[in-house]
């Protein structure tokens, strides 16, 4: 059986082949991570590890949604897409959590809509954005820091810098060229948090030398009071809160049409 | 004790006896009460406003009660959590209390609201009426422009009672109406620093508006609406035009018992539905806007809906200023605010001297015009209405754009174009409409109605059959004289009087005595049943 002797011995002749390669890899790859500083090599405890996945995994849903627009490692494309190096994980969490990213076409604004991602998934593509460049973050605590907001001081901070575009009542607004101030109405804490860090689409950016954490917990707990605990004591419908607008409407609608509704009875009555 | 003698009839007979021996009653009396109102539904709608007043003089005296017109700094403390502790006028802190803690204070400002904006939309209601119908021609054009002030006044009210509360909107509104005083060449700012006494907002305004909206402005309403109704009663209702209405009677109810009575139940009714509106729906939520602080201007600030065609006609303007070196200035705002408002109230009041010299009719008219009978006119009516409805869209037009998510940009563009084009428009369309009408009127009038029966000649014609409306003539014409009245249409119209006939939900006329069908109520006939 001279053929399959042959073989026998081109096998192991293989074997033996790729034995010394993998053993020429550890040994060089050894050596490298050991002189070379590394993304790898940085990072010491287990928990860092963890990210680390969630960075590679967030590559992956990056390489695969975004970079068509953002480009390769978030470095933007001129006409495209701005350059996500530095705008941090609260700023990816907001876009993809709202659905407002991936945006379906170029406009004035990406509107908010159906997330195409989960909450799981948008966080890895935050830890990858943030891997990229660092960036603002939602503080842990959020919930106890809005817990503890003081209503009123946010309420005057809001009125100052938040009612010009969403209203008073943050119905939101019409601003110039087909953009608008959205609506806060069912927005969540930590979805308020990100906007006002990162000053998504037309809205102006509040950093932390501009509004403290604890402001922004302020301007939540008002937000949150005000819009979306549905305090209305004066009647049944708000109308929308839209102000004079819808009430000189209902007047019309309401008062003057069934009054005249009963100008006819009365006078049909005789 | 000694019974008295007679009946209960016979003692108001008595009481009534002594009243006029002190008061000489009688004779007033009778005129009131024999006065006769015409028994069309259009003639009811002064009657929303004046029932309006009449709710909002008693909604304004319990809010005077608590409202505090001073501008004192205080702090609240009061039971709205996202206020307390935040510094406001004394103002704004009795409006918030007056919501919060005066027992049923919430709703009687919200029926004082809403009294407001349904006593400025029924004069306008009326208003159309009266101007379309051509009520407003000698002898009644003195009535016309009380009316025109009357809803002048009311805006101004409106307006100063919208500012009283010192909240974040109506600061807002105040300062509008602070740069349109101010944009009045030479004078402005002289009159508007009397006003504010000296810059805006001072502390004077709350205090000095209140005693404005109080007391003065609801006297003028006061003293114009009873002369608006004493002329009535003197110059008498015009009516319809139909059979047996002439220019010199008046066909109708009288006053007692009659008309009274529905008058007593339309005022009732009237406040209901204001009541109900305000238990309803949420109006001017001044606990959102917060106190009033002059760097901050929400979105979406309107002012209520009679001021809002101003509010969009300054929207719209380009901003055009005019500079003569080195001091003079004539802002923007001049033309849309101090002009715009000037011809406003001016070409209004003026329109029935306008219309006798233009028309060069000199004649007294106590008989209506139905509007198609006046095209240019009723073209012209139109137009305004466009106008305005075009001015009171562009005034929100902020609100428009977010709700229909339409660019603020071509809002803007659609007012400023459609407030030219759309009048003329209109004017075109409403000209052409009430010709087409006058000569379907005087079609009918001249072939009879249109049967629905369709005859077919022997030679194999096809030709509908007419109802003539008159006995033929000699000559066999059936021509009849277009009389101002309404004509019918339709077959089973000829004979009624009205439009429609009487009642709401079904018909309280009873069938007519003709012969045969004597006490008979007229058969249906149902398809395919013999």
């Amino acid at each position: 059986m001279a053929a399959s002797a042959k073989r026998r011995r081109g096998w192991r002749k293989r074997l033996g082949a790729l034995a010394r390669f993998t053993g020429a890899l550890v040994i060089v790859g050894g050596l490298y991570s050991v002189f070379s500083p590394s993304l790898y090599a940085q990072e010491a405890d287990d928990s860092a590890n963890a990210v680390d996945s969630e960075v590679v995994k967030g590559q992956e849903l990056y390489d695969t949604s975004c970079i068509s627009c953002h480009g390769d490692n978030g470095e933007g494309i001129d006409g495209r897409g701005p350059s996500l190096i530095g705008v941090g994980s609260a700023a990816v969490e907001f876009q993809v959590n709202t659905g407002r990213m991936p945006l379906a076409a170029q406009g004035p604004q990406a509107p908010a809509g159906q997330p195409s991602f989960t909450e799981e998934e948008a966080e890895w593509i935050g830890a990858y954005v943030e891997y990229l460049g660092g960036g603002g973050t939602v503080p842990d605590d959020l919930a106890a820091m809005v817990e503890d907001a003081d209503t009123a001081e946010g309420g005057d901070l809001y009125r100052v810098n938040c009612s010009s575009c969403h209203g008073y009542a943050g119905g939101g607004g019409a601003l110039s060229s087909g953009a608008h101030a959205p609506s806060l109405d069912g927005v969540t804490d930590e979805e308020l948090y990100q906007a006002m860090l990162i000053g998504p689409q037309n809205m102006p950016t509040f950093a932390d030398n501009e509004l403290t954490p604890e402001q922004k917990a302020d301007i939540i707990a008002y937000v949150q009071y005000v819009v979306n605990d549905d305090r209305d004591p004066g009647g049944v419908f708000a109308l929308g809160r839209f102000g004079p607008s819808t009430e000189g409407l209902a007047i019309f609608l309401v008062g003057i049409t069934s009054l005249l509704l009963a100008t006819l009875w009365i006078a049909g009555k005789s | 004790m000694k019974r008295r003698k007679g009946t209960s009839e016979s003692l108001m007979t008595k009481a009534g006896g002594e009243l006029d021996d002190r008061f000489k009653l009688a004779g007033p009396a009778r005129n009131i009460m024999n006065k006769v109102f015409p028994d069309h539904w259009s003639f009811l709608l002064g009657e929303i406003a004046l029932f309006s007043f009449i709710l909002l003089l008693l909604t304004g005296t319990f809010l005077a009660l608590f409202f505090e017109p001073s501008m004192t700094h205080v702090v609240y403390d009061g039971s709205y959590v996202p206020l307390q502790g935040v510094g406001m006028s004394k103002a704004y802190e009795s409006a918030l209390n007056l919501s919060f803690e005066v027992r049923g204070g919430l709703i009687m400002r919200q029926m004082h609201h809403w009294a407001t904006l349904l006593f400025m939309a029924s004069i306008l209601v009326h208003m159309l009426r009266i101007f379309f119908t051509g009520a407003f021609r000698a002898p009644r054009e003195t009535n016309w422009m009380i009316g025109i002030l009357l809803f002048w006044l009311g805006f101004f009210e409106g307006f100063i009672g919208y500012s009283l509360p010192d909240d974040g909107l109506s600061g807002t509104g105040l300062r509008i109406a602070e740069g349109m005083t101010e944009s009045v060449p030479f004078v402005g700012p002289w009159v508007s620093a009397a006003l504010f006494g000296g810059a805006f907002p001072g502390d004077e305004v709350i205090a000095r508006f209140y005693i404005i909206h109080v007391f003065l402005l609801p006297l003028g309403l006061l003293a114009l609406i009873t002369v608006h109704v004493a002329l009535v009663f003197v110059q008498k209702h015009t009516q319809w035009p139909g059979p047996g209405r002439t220019e010199h009677n008046v066909v109708g109810f009288r006053m007692f018992p009659n008309y009274i009575m529905k008058q007593v139940g339309f005022m009732l009714l009237i406040w209901g539905v204001i009541t109900a509106m305000s238990g309803l729906f949420q109006i001017n939520p001044i606990w959102l806007f917060g106190p009033y602080e002059a760097s901050i201007v929400s979105s979406a600030s309107q002012p209520d809906f009679y001021v809002m065609f101003m509010d969009g006609l300054i929207r719209l303007f380009p901003s055009w200023e005019f500079r003569a070196a080195p001091y003079f200035t004539l802002p923007a705002v001049f033309w849309p605010g101090i002009v715009g408002m000037g011809l406003s109230v001016m070409l209004p009041l003026l329109y029935p001297l306008l219309e006798r010299r233009f028309a060069k009719d000199r004649g007294h008219h106590n008989l209506l015009q139905r509007p198609r009978d006046n095209p240019a006119r009723t073209s012209l009516g139109v137009m305004v209405v466009v106008l305005w409805v075009v001015g009171v869209v562009s005034g929100g037009n902020d609100v428009f754009a977010h709700a229909f998510h339409i660019s603020l940009n071509a809002m803007t563009w659609a007012g400023r174009i459609g407030i030219v084009v759309g009048p003329i428009v209109a004017y075109y369309l409403t000209y052409r409409i009430c010709l087409g009408l006058q000569q379907h009127d005087r079609e009918v009038l001249a072939h009879g109605l249109e049967t629905g029966i369709l005859m077919r000649d022997p030679d194999g014609r096809f030709y509908e059959v007419h109802q003539p409306l008159a006995e033929p003539d000699e000559h066999g014409h059936t021509e009849l004289e277009y009389s101002g009245s309404w004509v019918p249409k339709k077959m089973n119209r000829v004979g009624v009087l009205e439009p429609t006939d009487r009642g709401f939900f079904k018909s309280i006329e009873e069938p007519e005595d003709n012969g045969a069908r004597k006490g008979e109520r007229r058969d249906e006939i149902e398809a395919g049943k013999q």
